[in-house]
């Protein structure tokens, strides 16, 4: 055990502050707007320019070929800088792990660079009206065209920041006969083909981060196909993994957040009733918690362990953290939190969200219970 | 950065678990809290046979000269087992303040020590220490400094502890019979936190592995209760607060063994989360269990009972948190 960081670690670290301290923007609105999201996407082109956009990847595609442990440097430092979300999290962080994975080298080609580059923006196209936490029981289908590509009609709906994006991903019932979880394909679509029709709607803050998709008789070509046909339950849950581990939030932005609490609690530490005290402490001592789970599991990844079912104890932790840390904000703020312009209040809305998307925190549970406890299913 | 145990250490862990599994199950538990007068348990003189007292200790004294990254899991081991003697106050805090641990290592004598937030001036609080009788000497705290008291000077008043198997006493001594220890003590105390962290988690782990069980065999309605959404999720809950409590604990060790200047910082981190993960599961344990587990006949409660009070003393988690809090804050 060594739990100092290398010298190359240390080296990886300094440039990314010094870039980043730089560069990053200040006070950006929020992307999930249509205007915020055109400045979030400057920023983004501004990062692969300078080979900031997607660190872990191949040099070849944009990025450093930094190492797990150097990617999360990377997000310590991107969120201590105070970087925004990133609108492209959809794409780099859920669809390139799986093309990776799954992708042919044409597929790798075509899509990786141009989603690099924040020229091609991805939605995820999973959930439908009536297939939310149950995504195996998907309606949208997708059947062989005479052309020799296939037809998709269906429609998705709560797709993040859809109505902004160029391109979507998704499931697709391909085999009518199939039950559940068999006779899914894994399809990626460009919004612009004929027959889509897009309509953002408002999430709880107001802003058009949502999108309802609806498709009608969209052809797509064979290289439409991600994985194997039929296969893309198998190839959907790999995405699934790596969004509800590390790759989508990582320690480093609640590290960060945790930090603006800590300054928080400061400057009103003469007023603060001492349970918020107690409180501010306990979400940084759980968000230090996360850090260093996080560099176990690594560590175990980077040695080829399987680590199975454990995201999902990730996914719980994180969500119900970054809930905690905004209310504990919200307390200090007290009347303040009203009116509050600082992104407590903001944050604290958006942290709502967390135990919902991704496989609600309910759906985690039984998952944590069945996989990693071994209880009986039934 | 590289968060992994080495091959030696899982080696020595699990020759630990093996032994405390034959010698220290829980009828020996048990047995220790309801013997008229206390003797050392068999799992106490095995780990003394193999060594395991003298983690902390040089070779030239006979010691295994290793670290706080090997003792922790051992440790962890003890909590798992229940093991009745204070081997925390024995292997992590005295150990490495006696000039001369010879006896300490090999078994023949017991050191046990008070919390050291039971400061002597403190009138609030008694002067405890664990398996008091059993011990050739305490370690107590003067100023915040560790001092050594022969038991021959402390008159000893029996206290029943929650847990009958800890064996406290209270101590009567006059505080000029102390002597001061001076080399190691600058972490003797957060030795003592992360030991006890270190417990803690072995704790959680027993008392999740047991509900486990339980929950999977105990039919209600026909089925399996761990089938039941309400179970599964009380023992998630459960499984996620060790999780994120148990690389605390190992980062503390870490720093004590590589003499970080924040090593206190970072053992107050991993006994706050290390007790509210032992004191979660305690009751989701229990609540799992229904009847059985109230019952006194059923194991359960030796190990609630014990994070119950491993939980609470050198410092609750909300004390921790508040130490946390003067730094960071």
């Amino acid at each position: 055990m060594d739990l100092n960081f290398t010298a190359t670690e240390e080296a990886f670290r300094a440039e990314c502050r010094a870039w980043l301290e730089e560069n990053t923007p200040r006070g950006l609105p929020s992307g999930d707007t249509r205007a915020g999201f055109a400045l979030h996407l400057e920023w983004e082109k501004l990062l692969f320019a300078n080979r900031w956009a997607v660190v872990s990847w191949p040099e070849e595609y944009g990025g450093r070929n930094a190492s797990p442990m150097e990617w999360l440097i990377f997000e310590e430092e991107y969120y201590r800088a105070g970087g925004p979300q990133r609108v492209t999290q959809n794409g780099i962080f859920l669809l390139a792990p799986t093309i990776f994975e799954f992708g042919t080298p044409a597929q790798q080609a075509e899509v990786l660079p141009r989603m690099a580059a924040a020229e091609d923006l991805w939605c995820q196209g999973w959930s439908e009206p009536n297939a939310g936490s149950d995504l195996a029981s998907t309606r949208s289908r997708a059947e062989r065209d005479a052309s020799g590509g296939w037809r998709l009609n269906g429609q998705k709906t709560w797709t993040t920041r859809g109505a902004f994006c160029t391109h979507l991903f998704g499931l697709f019932r391909t085999d009518p006969e199939a039950q559940r979880h068999s006779g899914l394909t894994y399809f990626m679509v460009p919004l612009d083909a004929p027959g889509i029709t897009v309509r953002g709607f408002g999430r709880l803050d107001g802003d058009e981060g949502f999108a309802e998709v609806f498709l009608d008789d969209v052809v797509v070509t064979d290289d439409a196909v991600l994985g194997e046909v039929d296969q893309g339950w198998g190839v959907a849950m790999a995405t699934a993994s790596a969004e509800r581990g590390l790759t989508l939030r990582s320690p480093g932005r609640f590290t960060a957040t945790a930090a603006r609490l800590v300054n928080l609690y400061r400057e009103r530490a003469a007023t603060a009733a001492p349970a918020l005290r107690d409180a501010v402490v306990q979400a940084y001592i759980e968000a230090e918690a996360y850090r260093w789970q996080t560099f176990s599991t690594v560590t175990r990844m980077v040695e080829g362990e399987n680590i199975g079912a454990e995201p999902s104890m990730t996914k719980v932790f994180w969500s119900e953290l970054d809930i905690h840390l905004h209310e504990t904000a919200l307390a200090l703020l007290g009347s303040a939190a009203e009116y509050d312009s600082t992104g407590w209040m903001k944050g604290f809305e958006f942290s709502l969200s967390g135990p919902i998307y991704a496989g609600t925190n309910e759906i985690q549970r039984n998952v944590i219970a069945e996989r990693v406890l071994g209880l009986p299913r039934k | 950065m590289h968060f992994a145990f080495t091959d030696d250490q899982i080696a020595l862990r699990d020759a630990v678990r093996d032994l405390l599994v034959k010698e220290c199950p829980p009828a020996a538990v048990r047995s220790a809290g309801e013997s008229s007068t206390p003797t050392f348990s068999a799992a106490w003189r095995a780990l003394a046979e193999m060594g395991v007292l003298g983690v902390l200790a040089a070779d030239d004294v006979g010691g295994l000269g290793l670290t706080d990254l090997d003792l922790v899991l051992v440790l962890e081991e003890t909590g798992y087992a229940a093991l009745p003697e204070p081997i925390v106050e024995h292997a992590a805090v005295a150990v490495p303040l006696l000039d001369d641990p010879t006896a300490a290592i090999t078994g023949s004598e017991l050191i046990s020590a008070t919390a050291p937030n039971d400061q002597i001036d403190d009138q609030t609080d008694d002067q405890i220490a664990p398996s008091a009788e059993l011990a050739s000497a305490v370690v107590v705290w003067i100023d915040k400094q560790p001092a050594l008291v022969p038991r021959d000077q402390i008159k000893l008043v029996t206290y029943e502890s929650v847990d009958h198997t800890r064996r406290i006493a209270r101590l009567d001594f006059d505080p000029q019979s102390a002597t001061p220890l001076t080399s190691n003590a600058i972490r003797a105390n957060a030795r003592g936190v992360v030991g006890l962290a270190a417990q803690l988690i072995g704790l959680t782990r027993r008392m999740l592995d047991l509900t486990v069980e339980y929950a999977s065999t105990r039919k209600q309605f026909g089925v399996p209760i761990g089938s039941f959404q309400a179970v599964k999720h009380h023992l998630a809950d459960a499984r996620i607060a060790l999780e994120f409590a148990r690389p605390l604990v190992y980062r503390a060790a870490w720093s004590l063994a590589s003499n970080d200047p924040d090593a206190e910082l970072h053992a107050s981190m991993a006994k706050a989360m290390a007790g509210d993960a032992a004191l979660l599961t305690a009751s989701k344990a229990l609540q799992c269990h229904g009847a059985i587990g109230y019952s006194f006949e059923y194991d359960l409660h030796l190990f609630m009972k014990r994070a119950w009070v491993l939980a609470g003393t050198w410092g609750s988690s909300a004390d921790h948190r508040a130490r946390v809090g003067n730094s960071v804050l």
